[in-house]
């Protein structure tokens, strides 16, 4: 019982985590139907820029501000120098060129910062824990992360719903043409949200540095995580995405945790120790079989 | 010169032992890079048929390829190593998986399949990061070789001639199936898939056997892999792997069939090289892809186009 | 009456407010030409996705001699007999001009899942594809590429890969659209020689085409149908002269 209510939190806190990271994602195939393997390098380097801006700011919260902000700015400036020459191209280019992007930027903060992980402390303000029930003590700064995540996420659909570059950023995703004959400048609006999508990865780089380690490659974990949720939550979507991000999030903790009791159940002495992981690490991926194979354009589709 | 270029190609390819073994190029190390050469060509060819041809760009080729590879692991380990078990378990585990997803991934179009088949070989990453008996994230170092029917076929020497015979047949395979009725299908598929539903194909059955088809080609690949390396990780499914393996078939011209083996030249003396020159080679080869896909104008294609 | 071939039944589909098809009913008779007009935006276009299978209506039915096909994929419905052309020329454009016949006649007649002979020397598909394209006049364009074709070749191909699946009904969608005077004219020509070989479901523009040619006329507009019958009594129809035909 207690475990299930650890795994909830843990697995709701890893769900808004990955809708920071896949709002900008969404919003950017959906808005210029443009395939960007790299996003989750902005992610990366949130976490390395966090570590740094901490370090030479003194303090966490120092190195998050400025983090977020030097990786929407390194967005912006990738945008500007390679991604918006690729507008247009075939899925097959904008695959290439990014996948070199990735392996360019991977090996760039291998060059600078070395391979081997770093840490980044947590606030003092947050790194207690307090008591959730009897018995179990909960780490502050998880709650603080999953709140914070909530916050930017309300902040994200009021911007998106109740704005009017909201409004043109929603037509964008479900007809981009109509947009555009509205006279909007739709290669500005595009930057704009290219620049909040990337700023945001790198927020939730900085966030989630200190409870991993920061190493050159984990922004692709993230991304490929994300890619599962845009295709769940529907492309274009940011309502898509916070639901399959959660959905997500709760799947890979409480669902990996009951899938290994599953099979300790079903399954005696080493066979379920040898079924049991496996399974699990494979839950998240089954689950968007499962999605597609019932709506294959995901669970809210932005376009009719 | 077109037609007679892949024949080119394999001649060169069969020369080079002869050469090595007369002494006229150096022998060793050369053929064990093209060992390994033809090991990705082979599985970069497969992918070329359903990108090519398909049209159906596929992120996850890695994945069939580490399936194929970790048959091999996992009969090693229990102590089966001859290829008469092995290929063929490889090939239909390769063929199921392709099955179970494609029949999943092919529901969708474009950017949706680029992610899906992305986010399943991740789940064959995974998967094999969790199989504990077989190294777990580690990965798994072979007893021994596989062989056929007692031969040493995949064992030093012999390897380049395996290798080179089975990357032969499967240029014959594609190339004969790309000219028959499915891979015409296969190709107007690509080229108007309402004209053709409309004409009364069953597109999505028809991609299904290609990526299936495909899927087998690549576990060859793997169980190749395995042995040439000795040894399997997790990694021979990552995203990466994919990803080379697309920048293959794009460099040697995509639909060429043949053109998967000049790429697969390519990108592997290309990593080489860089890799002998600086250990951050992937900081000249990640910006040189950006530069080809912006500067050449129908994308890397065109070099290859020109080439074939 | 004659049994008929195919048979539309309170088709109806709405996009949101729009109503693009509202209770449409139609009767295709064997060996006829029925002719479909009506003003842009009148439904016609979607009428014909929708038997073809590309569209799915919210209600109705669609009865292909006496079978309901409603549900059924595309493809399906090209397998039982139902051919179509496109609007806006639709080809497969890297391929020959017998090549795209020949995958017509395959795609209905045969099986794709054939893996080892060639396509091109398949007998049993050339010898009809090259009776379709001459049919429609393409014999010595067999060996172009479909691409490099003259806007009005592409629209004689676009009619013979429906002429080369043998099908029991065709579906032309503006089949002389972008064609000049003289090929038109030798369009017009072929089709009446058609109505022989199956019945056809005209969709056009060209109302003095439609009327030397058709059997029958349904007149649509606003998704509805507002008169159908014989040539000559949709032409004195006053709901059908108020709504199109007095346009001219």
């Amino acid at each position: 019982m207690i475990l299930l209510v650890v795994q909830t939190l843990n697995g709701f806190q890893l769900g808004m985590l990955l809708f920071l990271v896949a709002a900008g994602l969404t919003l950017v195939f959906g808005v210029m139907n443009f395939v960007n393997l790299a996003h989750g390098v902005q992610y990366m380097l949130g976490a390395y820029l966090g570590v740094t801006f901490a370090q030479m700011a003194g303090g966490f919260w120092a190195g998050l501000v400025l983090a977020s902000l030097s990786a929407g700015l390194f967005g912006l400036a990738l945008e500007w120098l390679i991604f918006r020459h690729l507008y247009g191209r075939s899925d097959l280019d904008q695959v290439l060129a990014t996948f070199g992007v990735i392996l360019t930027l991977n090996e760039g903060v291998r060059l600078i910062w070395g391979s081997a992980p770093l840490e980044l402390a947590m606030p003092r303000l947050l790194s207690g824990s307090f008591a959730l029930m009897e018995g179990l003590r909960y780490p502050v700064y998880r709650v603080a992360i999953a709140g914070l995540g909530l916050a930017v996420a309300l902040l994200l659909a009021a911007g998106v719903h109740r704005t009017r570059a909201g409004m043109l950023i929603r037509a964008g995703a479900s007809n981009r043409d109509m947009v555009s004959a509205l006279g909007v400048d739709i290669n500005r609006l595009f930057r704009l949200v290219f620049g909040i999508g990337a700023m945001l990865a790198g927020f939730a780089g900085v966030l989630a540095a200190p409870l991993i380690s920061v190493e050159p490659g984990m922004g692709e974990n993230v991304l490929i995580l994300a890619f599962v949720v845009i295709v769940i939550g529907g492309i274009g979507s940011i309502r898509g995405a916070f639901a399959a991000a959660i959905i997500v999030g709760l799947v890979d903790t409480v669902g990996r945790g009951a899938i290994t009791g599953l099979a300790h159940l079903m399954l005696t002495g080493p066979a379920a120790a040898k079924v049991g992981p496996a399974l699990a690490s494979m839950l998240i991926y089954l689950v968007m079989a499962a999605v597609l194979a019932l709506r294959p354009a995901g669970l809210f589709p932005a376009r009719a | 010169m077109n037609r007679a270029l892949p024949w080119a190609i394999f001649a060169a390819l069969a020369l080079v032992p002869l050469l090595s073994a007369l002494g006229v190029i150096p022998g060793g190390y050369l053929p064990l890079l093209l060992g390994r050469v033809m090991v990705f060509a082979l599985a970069a060819m497969s992918l070329d048929f359903i990108l090519g041809i398909g049209g159906l760009v596929s992120f996850g080729h890695a994945a069939p390829l580490a399936i194929g590879a970790y048959a091999v692991a996992i009969l090693d380990a229990n102590n089966v190593q001859d290829a008469l078990v092995v290929i063929p378990v490889a090939v239909l585990a390769a063929g199921l998986f392709a099955l179970a997803t494609g029949a999943v991934a092919l529901r969708t179009r474009g950017v949706n399949f680029i992610m899906i088949t992305l986010a399943f070989a991740q789940m064959v990453y995974f998967a094999a990061g969790s199989l504990a008996d077989y190294g777990g994230d580690d990965g798994y170092t072979l007893y021994s070789r596989t062989t056929l029917a007692g031969w040493k076929v995949f064992d030093g020497r012999a390897f380049y001639l395996t290798a080179l015979i089975t990357l032969f047949l499967a240029w014959l395979f594609l190339r004969m199936l790309a000219a028959s009725r499915f891979g015409r299908t296969l190709a107007g598929i690509r080229q108007n898939r309402p004209r053709m539903a409309a004409m009364g194909f069953n597109a999505y059955a028809v991609e299904l056997a290609a990526l299936v088809i495909a899927a087998m080609i690549a576990a060859i690949a793997g169980v190749l892999l395995a042995n040439e390396a000795e040894f399997v990780s997790p990694a021979y499914a990552g995203w990466a792997r994919s990803g080379d393996l697309m920048v293959m078939v794009i460099l040697g011209g995509v639909g060429s069939l043949h053109g998967a083996i000049l790429g697969a030249l390519l990108v592997v003396l290309a990593q080489e090289a860089l890799g002998g020159l600086t250990s951050h080679w992937p900081l000249v080869f990640g910006p040189a892809l950006v530069l080809a896909v912006l500067f050449l104008r129908h994308g890397i294609a065109g070099i290859g186009a020109r080439r074939g | 009456m004659a049994e008929a071939l195919l048979k539309v039944e309170a088709l109806s589909k709405h996009f949101g407010a729009l109503r693009v098809s509202d209770r449409v009913d139609l009767t295709l008779a064997p060996a006829t030409i029925h002719a479909v007009i009506g003003p842009n935006g009148a439904g016609k276009t979607t009428l014909i996705h929708q038997i073809c299978g590309t569209l799915r209506p919210d209600s109705g039915r669609i009865l292909l001699a006496g079978e309901d096909i409603t549900r059924l994929p595309p493809h399906r419905r090209a397998r039982r007999g139902l051919a179509r052309s496109f609007q806006i020329t639709s080809l497969l454009t890297e391929m020959t001009v017998l090549e795209n016949a020949m995958l017509a006649v395959l795609g209905v007649h045969g099986s794709a899942f054939a893996f080892v002979r060639p396509l091109a020397q398949s007998g049993t598909l050339r010898a009809p594809a090259l009776e379709a394209l001459d049919r429609v006049g393409l014999a010595d364009r067999a060996a172009r590429l479909a691409g490099s074709l003259s806007h009005g070749e592409k629209r004689q191909l676009e009619l013979a890969l429906a002429l080369a699946a043998t099908p029991r009904v065709m579906l032309l969608d503006e089949p002389l659209a972008g064609a000049g005077p003289e090929e038109a004219a030798r369009l017009i020509g072929l089709l009446a020689t058609l109505r022989d070989h199956c019945a056809i479901i005209l969709v056009e523009h060209d109302v003095d085409a439609v009327f030397r040619l058709a059997d029958a006329v349904t007149v649509l507009a606003q998704g509805r149908v507002i008169a159908h019958g014989a040539p000559d009594a949709v032409r004195a129809d006053p709901a059908a002269r108020a709504a199109y035909l007095g346009e001219d």
